[in-house]
């Protein structure tokens, strides 16, 4: 187990015990005395809680920043839809083969804007995971998101797209019927969707299948999700300067530099935003509250854009990503 | 061959000489194993003659035997990855790639022409770091394509790559989106954009600018697919079935338009440029 793990498992423990003395505050036959001392016991508590997860969070490693993407509990996109959008309403289907459960799509209201939402869905327990393939889509995924978004472009309505996938669906049937193809062809699209796209990257940016749902006018990244060309440990197990061992994979995630604030030096994502102490995890409302704030924020920005110069911007914010000599 | 006095290719003008190697050697078809006399291998571009098996083409090799004798003139030769990761032993595998391809990167690209129509050609190498796409593979094929736009040549891609680069992170990864972005500026301008499908195509390039073609073309037996064959059955614990992951199943699935043999593509081309050139009313307007 890593460090942070363990320390995670702590933080829970300690939740547990500060619950069990509010159990205890609320019990009528304790006396006065009895209560004041409860209370500075939770105080105490949850001053020392803050102060370790301050300090742990002060360090964080890339492979903690890994788990912490990947945390059963994170909020996902249909939490954050639920807590951001006064109304949505899902939509479903590509219209060509079937529905892709691993993306949800639909209509919605925020903060009074109508706008078009598409992102990755990840299940908690097993039989939602298993529901929502990991949130690893397929061609009917991509291809759904693609109708919502035309859909969007044609009423004039703005995209948000959440990302949250640990890679796109490669088995047989999805290369069948084209999961390489559906994500060119989203990539297409969204260079060229004559309306403001707004992309946040919620917890795995997992290569092609991240991106294929990724391009945008802005995107943003909370604090500690991660955006990468490969997963760290499959990186580990190809390339000799780790071994070719899965377990160098904590260093492998170091050298990608997957973390959000390393992704903006590298000039590929324009905003990270907070999570509250301790991740998003620790508190679902703080995180939907900060990601909100942002969202609205850089739409506000671009749906005054004329279309000609929000176009011409995107394509020179994706042409300008470089990184050579000459 | 092409049964013509004049040479049209390079690869014709060595006599069947492609690689420059001396000739008199015997090799070995690394499919089936037959003997194959070097000067009558290098005749048949390669294609072994008892099993029809293409063996890989280098970038230049593929130039020589694409291009009009004489006519590529490649630009941006100099371009070099400037490592924005400092990521371990990338700089070992960059010099590495570049002793086994001999060319600079993972692309080449420049003007030529093919059986006389004028053409922007970018040429991907499988033995540079398997033909990753980095930030120069990216920012060659985006001038590629705009210098298309601008001296309104058709642009022809021959794409063999096992990926986005890892080495460099999250840069090659934006590249999928900078290259198809370009692919759509090539759209808007209506310049015909043509890509040939290689030994091998995967991931990160035939999930972006490679599947974007207005036309995509297979060369015959490549291995072409979003994961390789041999990544998916020790992933899901699966058996393929033969020929899953070819030209020809993707040909049989809808991903391509054409599956051709390395005798036919030149022709093949040529045959489409022209076919593909904007109608007279589109050019009036």
């Amino acid at each position: 187990m890593s460090r942070w793990l363990r320390f995670d498992k702590q933080l829970r423990e300690v939740d547990a015990d500060i619950a069990k003395l509010e159990r205890l505050l609320s019990s009528p036959s304790i006396s006065d005395e009895r209560r004041q001392k409860v209370r500075e016991q939770i105080a105490s508590l949850r001053r020392r809680q803050e102060h370790i997860t301050r300090d742990v969070f002060g360090m964080l490693t890339a492979w903690d920043n890994v788990l912490l993407a990947r945390h059963a509990e994170r909020p996902h996109a249909l939490d954050y839809i639920n807590a951001i959008c006064e109304d949505f309403v899902e939509l479903h289907g590509d219209r060509r083969f079937g529905d892709d459960p691993a993306i949800v799509a639909g209509l919605a209201s925020l903060e009074g804007m109508a706008v078009a939402v598409v992102g990755h869905q990840k299940g908690r327990d097993v039989k939602q995971r298993q529901f929502r393939n990991f949130g690893s889509a397929r061609p009917e995924g991509y291809r759904k998101a693609a109708r919502i978004m035309r859909l969007a472009e044609r009423f004039g309505h703005p995209v948000v797209s959440l990302v949250d996938t640990p890679a796109a669906e490669s088995r047989p049937e999805a290369e069948e019927r084209g999961i390489a193809n559906a994500i060119a062809e989203n990539l297409l699209l969204m260079s060229q969707l004559r309306t403001p796209i707004v992309v946040a990257i919620i917890g795995e940016g997992g290569s092609g299948g991240a991106i294929g749902i990724g391009v945008g006018d802005h995107v943003m990244m909370l604090e500690h999700a991660i955006y990468s060309v490969i997963p760290p440990e499959s990186c580990a197990v190809i390339l000799e300067a780790f071994g070719r061992d899965p377990a160098r994979g904590p260093e492998a995630a170091e050298a990608l530099r997957l973390s959000a604030r390393r992704t903006m030096e590298l000039g590929a994502v324009d905003e990270v935003v907070a999570e509250p102490l301790g991740g998003a995890h620790r508190d679902p409302a703080g995180a939907a509250r900060n990601l909100k704030e942002s969202l609205v924020a850089a739409l506000e920005r671009l749906r005054v854009m004329p279309r000609e110069a929000l176009l011409e911007a995107r394509y020179r914010k994706y042409r300008g990503i470089g990184h050579f000599v000459e | 061959m092409d049964q013509r006095e004049r040479p049209e290719t390079a690869a014709e003008s060595r006599r069947g000489s492609l690689s420059g190697a001396p000739a008199g050697l015997w090799t070995k078809c690394s499919q089936c194993g037959e003997m194959l006399y070097q000067p009558e291998f290098e005749e048949e571009l390669y294609v072994c003659r008892h099993c029809g098996h293409h063996r890989r083409l280098g970038a230049r090799e593929r130039v020589a035997v694409t291009a009009d004798v004489g006519t590529f003139q490649e630009r941006d030769a100099g371009m070099r990855s400037s490592d924005p990761l400092g990521f371990p032993g990338y700089r070992e595998k960059a010099a590495e790639g570049q002793e086994r391809s001999g060319v600079p990167e993972a692309m080449i690209w420049g003007e030529c022409s093919i059986r006389g129509l004028p053409v922007v050609l970018a040429v991907m190498d499988f033995g540079y770091i398997g033909g990753s796409m980095g930030a120069v593979v990216g920012e060659k094929f985006a001038r590629a394509a705009e210098r298309a736009i601008e001296a309104r040549k058709p642009l022809v891609v021959f794409a063999c790559s096992g990926g986005a680069r890892m080495q460099e992170g999250i840069v090659s990864l934006l590249q999928m989106a900078k290259t198809t972005a370009a692919v759509g500026r090539m759209n808007q301008a209506r310049v015909p954009y043509l890509a040939v499908y290689t030994d091998p195509l995967t991931a990160g390039v035939f999930a972006s600018f490679a599947s974007v073609a207005d036309v995509a073309i297979a060369e015959a037996n490549a291995l072409v697919g979003f994961a390789g064959p041999r990544v998916i059955e020790k992933a899901f614990n699966i058996k393929l079935p033969p020929g899953s992951h070819t030209a020809e199943y993707q040909l049989q699935h809808g991903m391509v338009d054409v599956v051709a043999t390395r005798r036919e593509l030149r022709g093949l081309l040529a045959r489409l440029l022209a076919l593909l050139a904007p109608a007279e009313e589109e050019r009036a307007q």
